[in-house]
């Protein structure tokens, strides 16, 4: 644990010692500062954010209904789902976009420039992460039995999937969420090879004029993600607790 | 409770059919239970009385058949609004709801919504009546499986079903707390007077708790009858050898008796009617005293409490298994030579 930590925590000592330093033992925040007078830094953190946020959308609306539906309804479709879902981690990012970049020349052309249209393609990077942190919620629990039951007991399909199911899974869910936030926000080559500015790339670009300013954005974006991946889950957790009954 | 026997239903099965593929899980079973009565469902694994128990529940669909409750047509009814309480084999209490909640969960799902208060107290009265009430505030996960499977029950019951089912819900319990909780189910089902289907293949917990017990066997209905009855009385051998202990006894019949080991004995309706025959005796109908020029020897006697289980070999090297009161078992031990023979109580004969 110890070891771990120590590995983990070293380099993120050493950003921060890094973005700090003014030069000859000098230390303030100008770096940080600096942060906010690079308009078009702010404008791909916007990006990156805004991508983060239709991606989770995206899983939750999409990715999450269908491995549940599949785990419940069509069991057989289960070995299926989990190849597809998993294939992405089998391509490097430099083949996707090659696989990809005459689509999306046709959607730049035809629909939309906006950095946004990444959403489709990091939907599909995020798959196995979502799909796996969902698929071993479902599996640690009889979620079928349950589902059964709750039916026995009158509740319809919609009440039995978002008053039953959903519940019983919510970390799988709240994890899916979180990973695909991590992955967005961190994810760099194929912005950069579809020639989109997300904050990844520019702050790359940043690095090249300021390593100092370059660092201390990656550190507040691993700081960011790292709140969330604490946040999420134990803000969620449930707190209710019912009132003693008198019978 | 506001139930009574008078309120309850009478359920028919009707020939209800259905294949898996290759596999036939029901062949055209039919079963009639009265308002009010438990029939439990006994069969070895395989045999269909799951299917049938969720066939009835709604949660499998048939190939034929006709499913009546109180006289009404449900076979294309939704599980959802058949209004039958059922408890499951694997623990099924929601775990993100308190006991009390799950309990209450069949109320509020209710399209005519009983109000908050009502709920509450109709809930706590059957943590009540499943020995709970202290409990209501716990997570499923900080209880017992025993305690689990009682919350089921009440869970089951608070939405006062037509029908409760009960899938083999003592099976993933200890023994101890399976022999409670099965008296208890029996004292509650007596209590509310719900018409009860259970199915097991524990034929000790069938034959503790059924008003009938109905035998199944690859998909249909081999006998159903009275747990005395069927103890006593098989209609089919595998009836009488799937329920109780039985010995084969080879024996010729004649004339409605079979006479095995000089004795003999009355045959029951079903069995072959003359020749060589093979009769099924239960241990407690043979005699066992001890004689140094006995028929057979003792190869080892086990003391059960009240009774002891003998196995014997004969002269002519069957064994046999023989159940003696506790007090006679003293001068029996391994080794010892024995006479054995018969009591007269009629045996099933099948054709050797």
């Amino acid at each position: 644990m110890l070891i771990v930590s120590v590995y983990l925590l070293t380099p993120l000592a050493a950003m921060l010692d890094f973005s700090t330093k003014i030069g000859r033992g000098k230390r303030g925040l100008y770096a940080w500062k600096a942060i906010f007078q690079q308009p078009d830094l702010i404008s791909s953190i916007g990006v990156s954010l805004e991508l983060a946020i239709l991606v989770v959308l995206a899983v939750l609306l999409v990715v999450v209904p269908t491995v549940v539906w599949v785990h419940l309804k069509l069991p057989k479709l289960r070995r299926p789902l989990e190849l597809i879902c998993l294939l992405p981690l089998a391509f490097p990012a430099i083949v996707l976009v090659v696989g990809v970049s005459h689509t999306y020349n046709w959607i730049s052309i035809h629909l939309s420039e906006s950095p946004l249209t990444l959403t489709a393609i990091y939907l599909v990077l995020t798959l196995p992460y979502s799909y796996r942190s969902v698929a071993a919620a479902l599996n640690s629990v009889d979620v079928h039995t349950l589902s059964e039951a709750a039916r026995t007991l009158g509740a319809s399909t919609g009440r039995v999937l978002f008053g039953i199911v959903m519940p019983t899974i919510r970390a799988g869910v709240m994890s899916a969420a979180v990973i695909s936030i991590a992955l967005v926000l961190g994810e760099y080559t194929i912005a950069s090879l579809l020639n989109f500015q997300t904050m990844q790339v520019e702050i790359n670009l940043v690095g090249q004029q300021d390593a100092s300013i370059a660092v201390a954005v990656s550190l507040a974006a691993l700081i960011f993600v790292f709140v969330l991946l604490v946040i999420i889950p134990t803000s969620t957790k449930r707190t209710k607790v019912l009132e003693p009954i008198e019978s | 409770m506001s139930e009574s026997r008078e309120s309850s239903v009478a359920v028919n099965l009707i020939g209800l059919a259905k294949s898996f593929g290759p596999v036939t899980a029901l062949a055209g079973l039919s079963i009639d239970v009265a308002a009010g009565e438990l029939v439990a469902l006994l069969g070895p694994s395989g045999c269909g009385k799951t299917t049938a128990l969720r066939a009835l529940a709604g949660l499998q669909d048939l190939d034929r058949g006709q499913i009546l409750v109180n006289g009404r047509d449900v076979t294309n009814l939704n599980t959802n609004k058949r209004d039958m309480g059922m408890v499951f084999q694997a623990y099924s209490l929601f775990p993100h709801m308190t006991a009390l909640e799950n309990v209450e969960y069949g109320l509020r799902m209710r399209a005519h919504r009983t109000p908050a208060a009502q709920r509450r107290s109709r809930s706590s009265e059957l943590l009540d009546l499943v020995g709970l009430a202290s409990h209501a505030n716990h997570f499923p996960h900080q209880m017992s499986g025993g305690q689990q499977q009682r919350i089921a029950l009440a869970r089951a019951l608070a939405i006062s079903p037509t029908v409760l089912l009960l899938d083999e819900p003592l099976s993933a319990l200890d023994a101890k707390v399976r022999t409670q909780l099965r008296d208890e189910i029996r004292r509650i089902q007596l209590e509310v007077g719900t018409t009860t289907l259970f199915v097991t293949h524990d034929q000790e917990e069938a034959l503790g708790v059924a008003d009938r017990v109905g035998v199944m066997k690859m998909g249909v209905l081999e006998q159903i009858a009275s747990p005395s009855e069927l103890y006593e009385r098989p209609r089919t051998a595998f009836v009488a050898e799937f329920v109780g202990l039985t010995n084969q006894l080879p024996g010729t019949v004649r004339d409605g008796m079979i006479e095995l080991m000089g004795t003999k004995v009355p045959t029951l309706p079903g069995s072959i009617g003359s020749g060589a025959g093979i009769a099924l005796v239960r241990p407690e109908s043979i005699l066992v005293e001890p004689s140094e020029s006995g028929n057979a020897r003792v190869i080892t006697a086990s003391f059960l409490g009240a009774i002891a289980r003998v196995h014997l070999q004969t002269k002519d090297g069957a064994s046999i298994i023989a159940q003696i009161p506790s007090s006679d078992a003293a001068e029996i031990g391994a080794g010892r030579n024995v006479t054995i023979s018969l009591m007269s109580q009629p045996v099933f004969a099948k054709p050797a």
